[in-house]
């Protein structure tokens, strides 16, 4: 194994009932990249996301971080260790202000509420949120929820960020602004990993790509290879991609 | 710039508004402390004092109910430690009651803490059904622990009036200050949490569970701290008052319509809010306590039937409580 891979996902398996979700999944993460998981509906993005966030543990297999084991670790502990996400359906703390949203993830670095709301305001004006800091979390416009729980997780002053389908239903233009929230991310030297569906946002962000299918690992590698790729155009993509 | 938008924070010293809230609260509190001096009516200060005992321990409640979302019916069980704690120390062994509410809120926090294991597994209504369970089950056990004066209850000695003892049995007025300064104490530390790292955890427990975890919230810790403070005060308030009424015995201090009083005003009132309870009890005890001399008699049902009624109305028309009011009126003149 390389040095520098942040995450390791080692021949995991997850099954629910008489499903399996993922079986015998294994990918692994470079620092410093922005890695896609992209595949249809049902392919087991998300119960991958959710075993590398803690949500639930695998059946089978091993998760590190930064060479440790964190199989077994919960995720409250995954993310004092840097690992933070993002929720598909934004999940807002909605009695609480937006700085105070984001105060909470603060929390994990600073012990005073002081040094909490100096990480959190500045989390803010990173994500461009920092106008809707005294709004209730409740108030927000359902983009400015996206852009609260990434800020949420960034205060967490994560290693790696777990991002679940955040440019879903954003107009292009808003969605354009979440791409370069995404590279300016990246840029602060945070490992990304995001779940997306719209192909065309995906394809150009990311450095590589992911493609899962019925639980397992179709394709990887760089996203204009993938998008190549027999197998992935027969499952994913469709027909239409195969002239382009 | 929109309303929304604060300028950066200070790094030091307190917040304004904070500082604002310990203002009020000095002026209330003030206030409340030179009241007995002008209203010399002794019913009028029994009224008081019930009013100031109700809106701590609600305040105590409220740690646990209204930051960290853990609705618990089933606060008579504190109360009653802490009532029993101090009058079997106080009775049998001699220990001052000053001794009895320090063993009495230890006492609590520890069986909240005992209690909490299994239940704050449980989640939501679950969670407060079983609290009025183990309240019962706690309530039976006192009525057949003869130990304790099983059903009789504990007289306690009639003696000269001591802050010593806390026997006042001339004049009110020193429970006045007794009950405000348990407010104040029960104020202050609700005032520190809502400042502090636990104060933000726990209301991201209350709101999602799920998206706290994810931002290294230990759920499981978090509930169980906010049920051991929120004990230890509740059984604090329970020592002010067995030595208030000098006579205690189970239905006096562990009924389930205590549960019900120690929730009732910071619903009312506001729910994790810091001076919810305060208003709350402000208005439903005085009103419970006039119904009943009015009406006449207790155990008529008749203040039952009203806390009925005003939960249904302020559920109805402001689940948030009354002191939403204000807040929303407040933030529209701001707006403007």
């Amino acid at each position: 194994m390389s040095t520098d891979t942040l995450l390791s996902v080692d021949n995991v398996t997850r099954r629910f009932g008489g499903l399996v979700a993922n079986a015998n999944v294994s990918i692994a993460v470079q620092r410093g990249e922005i890695l896609g998981l992209i595949g249809p509906n049902g392919a087991g993005k998300s119960t991958l996301f959710n075993l590398v966030a803690g949500t639930f543990p695998p059946n089978e297999g091993r998760i590190l971080f930064e060479g440790e084991d964190i199989t077994t670790l919960s995720s409250p502990l995954r993310c004092q260790r840097g690992i933070a996400r993002t929720f598909q359906v934004p999940r807002s703390f909605d009695s609480m202000s937006v700085l105070d949203n984001v105060m909470v993830g603060g929390f994990v670095r600073a012990r005073s509420a002081a040094a909490a709301r100096a990480i959190a305001y500045e989390t803010l004006e990173f994500a461009a949120l920092a106008h809707r800091a005294g709004a209730s979390a409740g108030d927000l416009t359902p983009p400015e929820k996206r852009r609260l729980e990434v800020a949420r997780a960034l205060a967490t002053k994560p290693k790696l960020l777990l991002l679940d389908e955040v440019m879903t239903g954003l107009t292009p233009s808003e969605a354009r602004l979440g791409v370069e929230l995404v590279r300016k991310v990246r840029d602060q030297g945070v490992t990304v990993v995001m779940v997306e569906h719209v192909m065309e946002i995906v394809m150009p962000l990311v450095d590589r790509a992911v493609v899962l299918n019925l639980g397992m690992v179709l394709a990887e590698g760089k996203p204009q290879d993938v998008v190549r790729n027999d197998a992935v155009i027969t499952a994913y993509l469709g027909e239409r991609h195969r002239a382009a | 710039m929109t309303a929304d938008a604060l300028s950066p924070p200070r790094t030091a010293g307190m917040l304004p508004q904070r500082r604002k809230q310990l203002l009020t609260a000095a002026l209330v509190f003030a206030a409340v402390a030179a009241s007995p001096f002008l209203v010399r009516d002794v019913y009028l200060q029994n009224v008081l004092i019930l009013t100031l005992l109700y809106a701590a321990v609600s305040q105590s409640w409220n740690i646990l109910g209204g930051y960290c979302g853990q609705i618990s019916l089933g606060h008579a069980l504190y109360f009653g430690i802490g009532a029993y704690a101090t009058s079997v120390l106080f009775v049998t062994y001699g220990v001052v009651p000053w001794g009895g509410m320090l063993v009495g809120g230890v006492l609590s926090a520890a069986v909240a803490l005992l209690l909490g294991y299994p239940c704050f597994r449980l989640k939501g209504h679950y969670f407060s059904i079983a609290t009025i369970v183990i309240a019962e089950i706690g309530l039976l056990l006192i009525h057949n622990w003869d130990f304790v004066g099983g059903a009789l209850g504990i007289q306690w000695p009639f003696g000269s009036d001591s802050w010593w003892t806390l026997q006042f049995a001339r004049d009110k007025v020193p429970y006045v200050h007794l009950a405000l300064g348990l407010l104040a104490v029960t104020w202050f530390v609700t005032f520190l949490i809502e400042g502090s790292r636990w104060g933000y955890w726990w209301r991201a427990v209350k709101d999602n569970p799920e998206a706290a975890e994810s931002l290294g919230v230990e759920i499981f810790h978090s509930k169980m701290a906010a049920a051991a403070v929120s004990a230890f005060f509740t059984a604090v308030g329970g020592s002010f008052y067995a030595s208030f009424l000098a006579y205690i015995d189970p239905e006096s201090v562990m009924s389930f319509r205590f549960s019900l009083l120690f929730a009732l005003p910071a619903v009312l009132g506001g729910i994790g809010t810091l001076w919810g309870p305060f208003v709350g009890a402000a208005i439903l005890i005085p009103l419970t306590e006039i119904t009943r001399s009015y009406l006449g008699g207790s155990g008529s049902g008749i203040d039952l039937i009203i806390y009925g009624g005003l939960i249904m109305v302020v559920s109805l028309a402001k689940p948030e409580g009354i002191l939403s009011l204000f807040q929303r009126k407040a933030k529209r003149e701001a707006r403007s």
